[in-house]
């Protein structure tokens, strides 16, 4: 398993881990997803695929950022600011 | 000018956690609660950052005052972007009395000390929400203030400050240097990243206490009591319109 990209996957799986300690479901239901997520793929030896797979990740981790955002940004207007008319 | 920015940055119980008040009624709980970056401080923060990516400022330094765990607030900031941090150390019973006097004090001996020409705040802390800090700041600085900033410009020693007011915007035009307070719309802040973090704990955090700026931490202000916001009372179903005309009636709504 002396794959080139072995790095660059464990990068993003450590990465994903970091994220998902905010996650509003909790950092237990989010890891269980995460480890299914990449043991799906874990025969996966095709370098191309592997790449598509790791930009995928890539776009989760945008996703997430931007869902941690707009969850905080909702709250704070929510709180101290009057609903539009 | 120095180019120099000095950002507040407060830490808060999340804002997400459900708060809960000492059954003594003194205050509210936080040990074991979960503590991150006031969300209006962060704001703060990344306006900093920007200003020193478009080359119009050289320096951002986070200062952050409280107990050891502040540290951790300061590493948020440094992970954002600000170059490095200033950590005043209050704990114990001036950690639990101090306000936005006491902390307005710490930050205008620190703006002349390091010199800055804009200090940038977080319009108030979601813990306290007192929304004084930055106005107390300028005011004890004698410098021209932006509060409420929903759009801040440098204009060569000018700085245009939008700002967000009752219904509307208001657009000002203030000398450096000055306080300017972040509101909710200034921008949206980048996320900490794991790299960044760890790429933070290579940057300079100074420690510091409240008697070397000289500054006098007691406080005027005693809190009686806090008390949890009511409960929703529940609701009832009602069988008929009669029956609901008649309890809106009872209720004196109709």
């Amino acid at each position: 398993m002396a794959n080139p990209l072995k790095g660059e996957v464990i990068k993003l799986y450590k990465t994903l881990l970091y994220l998902g300690r905010e996650y509003p479901q909790g950092a237990a239901y989010f890891r269980g997803r995460l480890k299914a997520a990449f043991m799906k793929h874990k025969d996966e030896t095709d370098p191309e695929k592997i790449r598509k797979l790791v930009a995928r990740g890539d776009f989760v981790i945008k996703e997430l950022e931007a869902l941690y955002f707009l969850r905080k940004y909702r709250a704070m207007k929510k709180r101290y600011y009057e609903p539009e008319k | 000018m120095s180019g120099r920015v000095l950002v507040g940055v407060k830490r808060v119980i999340d804002y997400a956690v459900k708060i809960r008040v000492k059954p003594d009624n003194s205050s509210v709980v936080t040990d074991g609660v979960k503590h991150s970056m006031n969300p209006f401080c962060e704001i703060a923060v990344e306006e900093a950052v920007k200003l020193k990516e478009k080359k119009l400022i050289k320096e951002v330094v986070a200062v952050s005052c409280g107990p050891q765990q502040a540290q951790e607030t300061i590493r948020t900031a440094l992970a954002m972007g600000a170059d490095r941090g200033i950590h005043v150390q209050v704990a114990g019973k001036d950690y639990e009395s101090m306000g936005p006097l006491q902390v307005s004090k710490i930050m205008a001996a620190l703006a002349k000390k390091e010199d800055a020409q804009l200090v940038i705040l977080g319009k108030q802390a979601i813990d306290d929400d007192c929304n004084q800090t930055g106005q107390m700041t300028a005011a004890l600085l004698d410098w021209p203030q932006g509060t409420f900033a929903s759009e801040v410009a440098l204009e060569g020693d000018k700085i245009k400050v939008v700002r967000e007011i009752d219904g509307g915007l208001e657009t000002i035009r203030i000398n450096t240097p000055a306080v300017i307070t972040a509101d909710l719309r200034l921008n949206t802040p980048r996320y900490a990243t794991l790299p960044n973090i760890m790429k933070a704990k290579k940057k300079k955090i100074a420690n510091m206490k409240p008697e070397d700026l000289g500054v006098d931490l007691t406080s005027r202000l005693e809190v009686l009591r806090v008390d949890e916001p009511p409960q929703r009372e529940a609701g009832v179903k009602v069988e008929t319109v009669e029956d609901l005309v008649g309890k809106l009636k009872d209720a004196g709504r109709v």
